[in-house]
Order: structure tokens, then C-alpha cells, then sequence
């Protein structure tokens, strides 16, 4: 008897979980290839996120604010624990830092007509400051990084703040990377690096190592610019409680904690999705440094790693944070991904959504690229309204939450104002399970 | 995370001095650790006789009281100093045994900080000015003294995580940087019968000192072999009854300076720190290199 | 002709008198006396002033200067002309790690001995160091000149780009993608007209030096490579 005379059933073909179709590409893509898959953007798996919270609205115990008539506050001010110029923003809600290089000249002026538009600052990256960012940003945060690409101090004292940076959600202990696809002539005149050459970066900062010689470090910029510019430190999130413990003993006016969403131009994959911890199990851990230091609003806490809604903007600042930084989110409201490339994308082996060879340099929607051609597809004057419109959204999303919880300032929301759907959630965000006063782990 | 300054007298001249001067070389180093500071004070010894420093938990301790207690328990006849959270008791070897069984019975609280025929060390939480002045540190004389403060970088502030750490007689540990294999190797040596208090990463170093040297090592031998088995970033400097070495990690990240006159050699993790010192200007200066164990002691 | 002691004046008001001198000021000559290691003297100048300092400097002495000329006369400390965009800073006796750190422009002479990662991460600075220089110095360095007269430390020129390396003595070890290269006539003329801008000219010959550089075999990733990395 043959296989296919066989009469009885037979059990159905079964994929392995273990083995999956995307882990069996990735081994094939590694034998073939011989070099670490390489991409950008933050952690795609599933993470627990803000969506497991919830936010009690008023009802009978506490009393609701009127949407159109009674004021929900956004405005906050970062970095007024030593510096004299203090940077005072509308609304809780900055640009995380991207670069000139990873990021086209057109996409960084973009980002600096909307985040303006919307009362709210904008953040160089590993690359240096162009003219078209500075020109178009009203706050410019200069990002002071291990590779120094393009430092110098007369951009130093052209920026409002100055953010250190020690590491980002995507790769907390890893050092930046630029492909030589995306090395043009004008990329590679700012970095100092020959055209076309994969850039390496180191993970280390040049000239300290460790706190008690970044307190040093701190002291020489805000001697350069007089004391004047905020001194920002930025930590991917992997030990939050003893980060944010010594960046305020170093001397830090404001923190920014990047959780594991948070997008990179080009880390290896296995970096982006095993190190560090997403944001929701970051921010309380943070809090409870600056609480125990009794500098809680004091050194402000700005979060970041998977930011989209203004719900996330709420929840994020109700678990203590003073403001969010979006980076991901801002480039989709730029055009990143958008359906319209859909035919592109699929020539690229992808499609919509999913887009993450930003570090090839081929990116349809003009954003993550170099290349001319493709860089004239994004409008920076279109594309900075869609951003500044998608951040007037995020804030009156946030404010319709406030005043659903009584508050006149969104500063006012607080872990009491949140619950969990799930024990991971209610565990990480150390408030209680939905109906019950349980907070798994607490003590 | 720290600042670390040490100072080893040649001329016997400036020995009432060694107090007055440590306590200058701590102040310019309180911004690199303000949560606690401690120092290991090499003074004059008692022929047969050893010293047994003992702190409490924290600073509101009544070590006045459980020193008394011991004194009566084991060596009524003792000599007892009381500095601030500390208590030297002057004991024979046999009486110093015997202390520190009752107090591991009596009082598990009170820790046995060191031991030794000259050292003592002084460790306590807050500003490193203010634990000077605490101590009276000023005022002591001897011939050489490690001082250290400390910015907590993943344990406890606490009496017991300040440094210096003791590793043996008259020895102790002084540790800037950050280990990375810390956990598996305290979990090791806890095995090994050494007791470690607190998850700090610098007691770690120290057990790991002690039980090389009980193993029949040299100082010198454990400190070369740390290069093998500890992981991370560190500037370490031992203390010991004749003087100090110096050992900096391959990488040798966190600072370190040495200055040499006729007087004196001094250490410490930046130059301000040795700024105020007699003589200086005229002095050698120089950074020990990465993974070379350095000694600076009488013979 | 200003006089600062550092024992009486703050090292923030030293560098805010610095940053208001205008491009036109007559006050070109500054005694910083009594600096006792403090950090940041003169860091952030812009002006073509020269500044003597007389004794040691601490960490990110002359940080990211323009123009100046600042002399240390004593030892600096970490950092020492970092990120340094043009003009001079010499200093006399040692210079502690990273020394010369991604300077961009202008020159750093040491007289004595530098220490780590001197030139680490350079892109353009000169930097001539007549002692002794540390580990991993000019490590990834991208453009400049680090000329050395006495021995270099281990891993040298590690994942170097573009930076110029001349050393006279011993190196302890090359770093990854570092590799000695032919000393030609064109190098020769380079590295004299280094030392003559050293005030070393005719003192030391150059052809006692040896020529190190990038293999460039780091700049697009190989499998075959993998090791260095």
C-alpha cells in the first residue's frame, strides 16, 4: 500500500512554535549570509504596554472637569535645577532624538516645523546639528554622544539643552551604527568618516567612564555654555532604579528613560529584542529613585519607548513621568510606512508596517534614506503640519483623560488614577489588579 | 563609583600630620561619593596586642554600650577608644577570637569592621566632610592611611557598604568602579566559607583578596590573579601594616594618580586631590598602568 | 595682562571673564596661577588670547577651545583638550587619559608622557606627545595626526579610519585594523613640518620614525573579519 492509498485520517501538518516561520527564515537568512541580521526600529514582539492599564474615571467619589470650558494645564518646564534658561514647553510631549544621517535633511526640518508647531522641542542624534533643524526647531535639545559626530561648541551653544547620552531603550549597552549605503558626501563631511564606509561607533564615551567622572563631565558643559542650557542624561531602561540614582548625584537637570520599544536606525535584531525592559516596568522603578532622593518634579523624567496615544501620553505621566518623547510615532505621522508605498515596499521584500531596513538606505517614503530621489518624496512643510497635528491629537487625547479624573493639569494624574487588566501589568506598573486593591509583589 | 586618595609617610616627620592631610586629600573627592566615606588608619601598634574596630548597623547605633558589653564579656582590663559609630578595643589575639565569637552570639548586629596590630578603619554614611569630622580624623597620626567615598552605584548606602573593606589583618580594600561578575563570584565564595554582608560589588573584592590569601597566596599573587577572575572596571588600592599597592583593571577606565616625594607616596583618583599636599610641586607624578600591581611599602 | 589665582577666584568666574572676550580684545595674555588641579580651566575659549596656566590642570583643561593658545605649565588631567576645534594647547609636563579627544582642529603638544586613549576617537587634531603615550591611543581615530616620540601602549590604532600615527619608539601592540605602513618621502616631509610647528625641527630626525595607519580592511563589514570586531 502506497502513502496516498491510505484511508485512515491523518494528522494535519504543524508548524512549531519553537521553530516558527519567522525563526526558520532568520537561521537560513544567518547560513546564508554569515553576518547578525541588522535593522531598525524598536522591539516588535509582544510586550506588556500601556494598554493593560486603565485609567478610573470619575464618577461618584471624585468629580469630572467640562471638556470645552474647564482648563486641562500641559504646559512643564524642564531643567531648572541649575540651569538658568530653562526649557518651557506647551505640552508634555517632545521629539526624541534621531539623526542627520539616519534621517534625511528634509525629515530633521520636518520634525522641527511640527514639534514648533505644537509648542515643543526637538532632538539632534548621533550625527550633529544642520542648519535646517536648527533653523526650523523654536527648541533644540543638541544630543552629546560617545562618537561626537559633528561636536562642536558653537553648536553646543546654539542648542536649548544639551542631552548626554548614555545609552538608548534599543540597545542599552551597545554603540551606534550607520551603513555605508547611507555614508553620502554630506553625512560623512559631518562625521568626519570617509563616504560609503559601514561607520562604527563606540559604546563608551571618549573621555569618562562612570558617574563620579560624568559629574566632571557635567560640570565642563555647563562651563562651556555658562551654565545657561539644561543638562539632559538619556539611559536605555535596564537597571532604572540605580540609573537614575547616580544621573541626579552626576549632577543631571532632567533624565530620559528609553524603554526597549524605543526605535534605533540600525542595531542588530537580537540586540533590539533581548536587552533592556519595556517601558511600563521602567518608569516606577525611576520614580521611586527620584521619590527616594526626594527629587521627584525636581530632576524631570522625560519616557520614551512605544509612545502612540494619547492615552500611553496619560498613563505614562500618571506613573510619574513629567513628559514623553515620541520617535517612532513621529515618523509615521511624517509618512514613515504609509500604505501609499505599498508597491515599493513589496519590491523590498516587505510591506506597509513593517518596513525596518531603515539602515539600507532605500526607505520609499524619503524619511530614513540619503538618497535624493527618494529623500524629495517627503515635503517638510506638509509633512512638519501632519506632525504637529498628530501632537495636537496626542494632547487633547491626554487632556480628555485628565479631566475625565478631575484634573487641571495633566501633571495631576498618579498611579492612584491607574489599574491593571493583567497580573504582568499590575506587577510591573506596581498598581493594583482592575476591582481588586491587589498589587502582585508589592511589599 | 568613587574617589579614592591614599597617603604612605617616609618622613617620620609628618606622621602626627597623616589625619589633618587625608582629611584634605577626602574633601576635593566628596563630589565623586557623597553617600558615604571611611578610612583605614595605619597608627602606632602595641606589642602582642591587636586592635578590633566595631560599628553597628548605622550611625544611632549605641556602640558605647555594646562595647562595654564586649569589654566585659571578654577583656575586661581592654583599652576601648570610643570615634563616633566606632569602638577600638586593644586586645590579645586570643581575646580578639574570643570577641568575636560573643559578638556573633551576643550581638549579630555589631560588625567586626577591622582587625589588626595597627590598622583601624572608620566607615560611615553622609557627606565625606562631615564623616571626617565625625571621626576626628584630623587629629590622628600614623604612617600611612587610605581614605575613600563612595557614589552607590546598584547597593545599599549603608555603614556596612561604605568602604574600605577589611581582608585580613592589618589589611583592607579600597575599590573604585563597577564589577560585572559580582553575583556569581560572592555566591562562590559564600561557599567557600567567606562571609560577605552586603550585595556590594567592593566586598566582593575584598572576600575574593581574603580567600586567595587564605589559600596560601601572597597579597601580590591575589591581586594578580583578580585580573583572571574579576570581571568589570577597577581601581583598587590595598592597604596593608607596611603600606599600600595599587592594581587598575586592563582597561583602566577609572582614575589614577601617584605622586612621590623624599616625605611621602601619595595615590588618588585625581590630581586636586593631591594638590594640597606639602612639597607637591616638586613632586614625581605619575598614573600606575593598567594591569600592574604596584607596592609602596617600608621595609 | 589679567592674573587669576584660582585659590581666590572660581574656576566659573576664570571662564566667564573667557567667553565675553570679544575677537578685538586687548587682554591677549592671561597668568592663571594656582590652578590645583581644578577642572575645566579655560574650557570653551573663543578667542585668540594666550593663557598660561601655572601648575596642574584637572580634567577638560582647554575643553573644546578656538583660537587660544593655553600653556599648562605642570600637568592636565583627563580630557585635556577635548574636542578642541583649533589653536594650541601645550602642556609641559604629563597629560592624564584621552588626552586630545576628538579634537577637530589646532595642536596638542605634551612634553612629558601621555597616558590611555590618547587621540582617542580624533578627527583632525595634532597631536604631538614628546614621551610616552598609553593604551589604545588614537583609538578609532578618523582624521589628525598623533605623533609620538617616546613608546606607544598596547593596541594601537585600534579600529582606526584616517588618522596619521607617527611613533619613534617601541609600540607594545597594533590594534585591530592598525598596521604599519612605508614611511615615504611625502610622510617624511608631513612629520617634519609637525615637528617643526613643535619647536623639535632639527632635534629629532625623521627617519627615526615608523608610520602606522588604517588597513581599511574594517570598512565594510566581512564575515571573514568577524574576529575584529
Amino acid at each position: 500500500m502506497t502513502q496516498h492509498e491510505r484511508s485512515w485520517p491523518t494528522t494535519t501538518p504543524r508548524p512549531s512554535a519553537t521553530f516558527d516561520d519567522y525563526t526558520l527564515s532568520e537561521i537560513r537568512r544567518a547560513a546564508a549570509t554569515g553576518i547578525y541580521d541588522i535593522r531598525g526600529g524598536g522591539s516588535k514582539r509582544k510586550l506588556p504596554n500601556f494598554d493593560d492599564l486603565l485609567l478610573l474615571g470619575a464618577s461618584m467619589s471624585r468629580y469630572p472637569l467640562e471638556g470645552y470650558r474647564e482648563k486641562c494645564g500641559t504646559e512643564v518646564v524642564l531643567g531648572n535645577r541649575f540651569a538658568k534658561k530653562p526649557l518651557k514647553l506647551s505640552i508634555p510631549i517632545t521629539i526624541a532624538g534621531m539623526s542627520f544621517g539616519s534621517l534625511s535633511a528634509n525629515t530633521k526640518e520636518a520634525l522641527g516645523r511640527g514639534a514648533s508647531a505644537a509648542g515643543t522641542s526637538t532632538t539632534t542624534g548621533d550625527g550633529g546639528m544642520t542648519p535646517e533643524e536648527r533653523g526650523q526647531s523654536k527648541y533644540l535639545v543638541y544630543q552629546y554622544l560617545p562618537s561626537r559626530y559633528g561636536m562642536n561648541p558653537d553648536d553646543l551653544r546654539k542648542a536649548d539643552a544639551i542631552e548626554i547620552v548614555i545609552g538608548q531603550g534599543a540597545k542599552p549597552g551597545g554603540g551606534g551604527m550607520l551603513l555605508g549605503q547611507k555614508i553620502s558626501d554630506r553625512v560623512a563631511e559631518m562625521r568626519q568618516l570617509p563616504k560609503g564606509i559601514d561607520q562604527r561607533s563606540a559604546c563608551r564615551h571618549p573621555d569618562w567612564t562612570g558617574a563620579d567622572d560624568l559629574e566632571i563631565k557635567i560640570q565642563e558643559l555647563r562651563e562651556i555654555t555658562d551654565w545657561e542650557k539644561p543638562i539632559y542624561l538619556k539611559v536605555g531602561a535596564s537597571r532604572p532604579y540605580f540609573d537614575v540614582n547616580l544621573a541626579v548625584k552626576a549632577g543631571a537637570d532632567v533624565i530620559v528613560l528609553d524603554g526597549m520599544q524605543g526605535g534605533t536606525a540600525a542595531t542588530q535584531e537580537v540586540f533590539i529584542e533581548h536587552v533592556g525592559i519595556p517601558l511600563l516596568s521602567a518608569i516606577p522603578p525611576a520614580v521611586k529613585a527620584l521619590q527616594d532622593l526626594g527629587m521627584h518634579r525636581k530632576v524631570q523624567l522625560i519616557v520614551s519607548g512605544g509612545i502612540r496615544t494619547g492615552a500611553d501620553v496619560a498613563k505614562a505621566l500618571a506613573l510619574g513621568a513629567d513628559a514623553v518623547a515620541v520617535g517612532t510615532a513621529a515618523l509615521v505621522a511624517l509618512g514613515d510606512n504609509d500604505p501609499k508605498w505599498d508597491k515599493e515596499y513589496e519590491k523590498l521584500g516587505t510591506r506597509a508596517g513593517c518596513y525596518d531596513d531603515w539602515h539600507e538606505g532605500k526607505d520609499p517614503a524619503g524619511i530614513t534614506t540619503q538618497t535624493p530621489e527618494l529623500t524629495e518624496r517627503l515635503d517638510p512643510v506638509a509633512a512638519g503640519r501632519r506632525l504637529a497635528n498628530y501632537l495636537k491629537v496626542l494632547t487633547l487625547e491626554a487632556q480628555t483623560l485628565a479631566r475625565a479624573c478631575g484634573k487641571n493639569h495633566l501633571h495631576n494624574l498618579e498611579p492612584e488614577d491607574l489599574v491593571a487588566l493583567t497580573l504582568e501589568a499590575a506587577a510591573m506598573a506596581r498598581v493594583p489588579l482592575a476591582g481588586t486593591s491587589w498589587v502582585p509583589g508589592a511589599r | 563609583m568613587c574617589g579614592i586618595a591614599g597617603l604612605f609617610i617616609k618622613n617620620p616627620k609628618l606622621e602626627p600630620q597623616l589625619g589633618e592631610l587625608l582629611t584634605k586629600m577626602t574633601s576635593t573627592l566628596c563630589s565623586r561619593g557623597p553617600d558615604s566615606a571611611g578610612f583605614a588608619i595605619y597608627s602606632a601598634g602595641q606589642d602582642g596586642k591587636t586592635k578590633l574596630t566595631i560599628a553597628g548597623p548605622s550611625a544611632d547605633y549605641d556602640i558605647a554600650t555594646a562595647a562595654e558589653k564586649l569589654r566585659a564579656a571578654v577583656a575586661p582590663k581592654a583599652p576601648t577608644a570610643i570615634h563616633y559609630s566606632h569602638a577600638v578595643l586593644t586586645l590579645t589575639a586570643n581575646e580578639a577570637r574570643h570577641a568575636r565569637e560573643w559578638l556573633e552570639a551576643n550581638l549579630p548586629d555589631v560588625n567586626v569592621v577591622s582587625e589588626g596590630h595597627r590598622l583601624e578603619i572608620f566607615k560611615e554614611v553622609g557627606y565625606p566632610d562631615d564623616v571626617a569630622a565625625l571621626f576626628g580624623i584630623g587629629a590622628m597620626s600614623g604612617s600611612h592611611g587610605i581614605t575613600h567615598t563612595r557614589m552607590a552605584t546598584e547597593s545599599a548606602v549603608s555603614t556596612d557598604g561604605a568602604h574600605p573593606f577589611s581582608t585580613g589583618a592589618d589589611q583592607c580594600l579600597v575599590h573604585n568602579g563597577s564589577l560585572s561578575n559580582h553575583a556569581s563570584l560572592r555566591r562562590q565564595l559564600q561557599r567557600d566559607g567567606i562571609k560577605i554582608k552586603t550585595q556590594n560589588d567592593s566586598e566582593v573584592a575584598a572576600g575574593y583578596l581574603t580567600k586567595q590569601m587564605r589559600s596560601g597566596q601572597t597579597l601580590e599573587g591575589a591581586l594578580k590573579s583578580s585580573l583572571d577572575d574579576l570581571d568589570g572596571f577597577f581601581t583598587f588600592v590595598v592597604g596593608t601594616e607596611k603600606g599600600f599597592g595599587v592594581l587598575r583593571d586592563p582597561i583602566a577606565c577609572k582614575p589614577a594618580v601617584m605622586a612621590e616625594t623624599d616625605d611621602y607616596v601619595a595615590f588618588a583618583s585625581e590630581y586636586k586631590s593631591l594638590a594640597g599636599l606639602p612639597g607637591i610641586s616638586g613632586a614625581k607624578v605619575w598614573e600606575p598602568k593598567p594591569a600592574t600591581v604596584y607596592f609602596w611599602e617600608r621595609s | 595682562m589679567p592674573n587669576i589665582d584660582l585659590s581666590k577666584t572660581r574656576v566659573r568666574e576664570l571662564n566667564a571673564a573667557l567667553h565675553q572676550l570679544k575677537p578685538d580684545t586687548n587682554e591677549t595674555l592671561w597668568t592663571i596661577t594656582n590652578p590645583g588641579g581644578e577642572h575645566s580651566i579655560a574650557a570653551g575659549v573663543d578667542a585668540e588670547v594666550t593663557i598660561n596656566i601655572q601648575g596642574n590642570a584637572g580634567y577638560y583643561c582647554g575643553g573644546m577651545n578656538k583660537h587660544a593658545t593655553i600653556v599648562v605649565d605642570g600637568s592636565a588631567g583627563q580630557g585635556v583638550g577635548e574636542n578642541m576645534m583649533s589653536g594650541l594647547i601645550h602642556v609641559k609636563g604629563d597629560a592624564s587619559q584621552s588626552a586630545g579627544a576628538t579634537g577637530r582642529g589646532g595642536r596638542l603638544i605634551v612634553d612629558g608622557n601621555a597616558s590611555a586613549r590618547c587621540g582617542i576617537s580624533m578627527k583632525g587634531i595634532d597631536i604631538v606627545v614628546k614621551g610616552d603615550i598609553g593604551h589604545l591611543s588614537a583609538f578609532m581615530g578618523q582624521n589628525g595626526r598623533l605623533v609620538v616620540f617616546g613608546e606607544a601602549g598596547e593596541a594601537l590604532g585600534d579600529s582606526l579610519y584616517e588618522a596619521r600615527i607617527y611613533v619613534r619608539g617601541p609600540v607594545a601592540s597594533l590594534g585591530a585594523d592598525c598596521i604599519e605602513k612605508q614611511m615615504r618621502d611625502e610622510h617624511k616631509a608631513e612629520l617634519h613640518e609637525l615637528l617643526k610647528l613643535s619647536g623639535e625641527a632639527f632635534k629629532v630626525d625623521v627617519a627615526e620614525f615608523r608610520r602606522y595607519g588604517s588597513a581599511r580592511k574594517l570598512y565594510n563589514f566581512n564575515i571573514d573579519n568577524a574576529g575584529a570586531y
